[in-house]
């Protein structure tokens, strides 16, 4: 089971957060924080699990989201999305794009420990 | 009845009771002496008890009777119901009247939570701060042990999100109150725009000569205009027609006027200007240059009507969308070719009017690019009755046309007499 995870988030305070958790939890964490060039970024890391944010400059995560998906290698990707918009539209949108789970700001650390776990563990 | 019972009524007006109950209750038509004693005595206008009163009433007992989709009502009843129910006709008269009222408060405020932009950023801004925030305190709260540094920069990254979180919230509430101020919000932007333009009787002249700086206070200073979304759409129309000024001025439209020619095609020939803007400009200045004031509607591509010169008889939908049927919407399938077409209005009085639209391209051109268009109709009314080439009506929902083609919905009034 790999333990690496990539976090694309422009919000630098969410990012060393999270980061900080992670890391505590074992795993080993990148980060990114630009939304037009982030399916390259991931494409090179290759991480066990990207958690995305919705709104990123330069593009959105949904559209980076349906790239992943229509590529071989990051179809099966598994993809933890966040978003500060908890309507049911933004989940049936973030569904459709692919993401393996969706999860509305604000959040809990405990939350996403346990989305990360079961996410790569299944 | 104004606290005057029926029979002292009867005898301070010189009639019996019995005649009082009919024409109370319509079955006998008055006018002239008898009208004038009992308004005098009932201490109201005399119009009040005339035909013009009853007319309104019997017309908004119709449009609240389209209205009730799911109740079958007695349409052609309406003039005995508000002939012998006077007070509950105008009961429902006046709750329809703030069933609109409301429903179009309600269509703003939804209007407003969909596509304001700032209240969604702000939401949402505040949304990451929370999340920032509460995420590094549970990292505080629930690690054990964690080195100083990292202690630090988390104690500092808290004091910083809050400090955003409560900047935002300021700001959230602020915008929160202008926007709660009776003047603002209950208006969508374009009616703020048609309310201003209305006042100025869309005209400009005064403006000629105006530089940019004032024009620019020019349309800060006009009350109607509470919001940027609204100023912002009538700096774009106030542009256009000061420009449509600048091109045909008061004296040179006076001319025409004078020597018999309203004709907006001639008159772009003879100064070599576009049609829309000779359209534009004859239904700015008809007001005060001819005896019937003409109508303008303009829409974009997509059918939205962006302007409305409202005239008489000619019932521009507010909501709704209007008649297919329009020229101005043909015009939009036959870019830069002017139309000219003798229409009626659907409804009992079926007006005629002298419709002329054009569609011409917005914007400048490029290569490659489909331009996109704005279509516009000045609407004549004519003075005599005679032949029509089309029928059109206002909008679907309001139009009794039996089998027309260009129908998108039943309409409500389909048995109206």
């Amino acid at each position: 089971m790999g333990k690496n995870v990539l976090v694309i988030e422009d919000e630098p305070n969410i990012i060393e957060a999270i980061s900080f958790i992670l890391s505590r939890d074992g795993w080993s964490v990148a980060t990114h924080s630009n939304g037009h060039d982030a399916v390259g970024v991931v494409q090179k890391a290759m991480p066990d699990l990207v958690i995305l944010d919705v709104m990123l400059p330069g593009k959105t995560g949904y559209d980076i989201l349906r790239e992943l998906r229509s590529e071989d290698a990051t179809h099966g990707l598994p993809v933890l999305m966040l978003t500060a918009k908890g309507q049911v539209k933004d989940r049936e949108m973030a569904e459709r794009a692919g993401a393996s789970r969706f999860m509305t700001k604000p959040f809990s650390n405990a939350e996403v420990l346990d989305a990360v776990r079961e996410l790569v563990a299944g | 009845m104004a606290g005057l019972r029926q029979a002292e009524l009867a005898r301070l007006v010189g009639i019996s009771g019995s005649y009082l109950n009919l024409i109370e209750h319509n079955r006998r038509r008055i006018g002239g002496k008898l009208l004038n004693d009992i308004a005098q005595a009932l201490n109201v206008e005399p119009s009040l008890l005339s035909e013009g009163a009853e007319a309104a009433l019997l017309s908004a007992l119709r449009v609240a009777a389209a209205e009730a989709e799911a109740v079958a009502v007695e349409l052609e009843r309406g003039d005995e119901f508000a002939g012998r129910f006077p007070g509950w006709a105008a009961l429902i008269s006046e709750q329809h009247k703030r069933l609109r009222s409301l429903e179009h408060t309600a269509a703003t405020l939804t209007d407003r939570l969909t596509h304001d932009p700032h209240l969604a950023t702000s939401v949402h801004e505040m949304l990451t701060m929370v999340t920032a925030i509460r995420s590094t305190a549970g990292i505080l709260v629930d690690t054990k042990e964690i080195e100083p540094e990292w202690r630090n920069r988390f104690h500092r990254n808290l004091n910083e999100d809050s400090q955003r979180l409560a900047e935002g919230a300021e700001q959230l509430v602020a915008y929160l109150d202008d926007a709660g101020d009776a003047s603002a919000g209950m208006t969508l932007p374009l009616e703020e725009v048609e309310g201003m333009l209305e006042a100025h009787k869309f005209r400009f002249d005064n403006l000629v000569n105006a530089t940019p700086d004032e024009l620019s206070t020019f349309v800060s200073n006009q009350a109607q205009l509470t919001s940027d979304a609204a100023r912002d759409m009538a700096m774009a129309v106030v542009r256009q027609l000061r420009a449509d000024a600048r091109l045909l001025s008061l004296d040179m439209l006076e001319r025409q006027v004078k020597a018999g020619n309203v004709d907006p095609a001639q008159i772009a020939t003879d100064y070599g200007v576009p049609l829309s803007a000779v359209m534009r400009r004859l239904a700015a200045v008809s007001d005060i240059m001819l005896s019937m004031p003409m109508g303008l509607v303009m829409c974009d591509a997509s059918g939205t009507l962006m302007l409305r010169k409202s005239v008489e008889g000619f019932a521009i939908p507010r909501f709704s969308g209007a008649c297919p049927k329009w020229p101005l919407f043909q015009a939009l399938s036959r870019p830069m070719q002017a139309l000219r077409q003798t229409v009626t209005m659907t409804g009992r009085e079926a007006k005629r009017f002298d419709c002329y639209a054009v569609s011409e391209p917005i914007g400048t051109i490029q290569v490659n690019v489909a331009p996109l268009y704005h279509s516009f109709m000045l609407i004549v009314p004519l003075e005599a009755a005679g032949p029509a080439e089309a029928e059109v009506g206002s909008s679907c929902r309001v139009c009794p046309l039996e089998k027309c083609e260009g129908r998108r919905e039943p309409s409500l009034l389909a048995d109206v007499g």
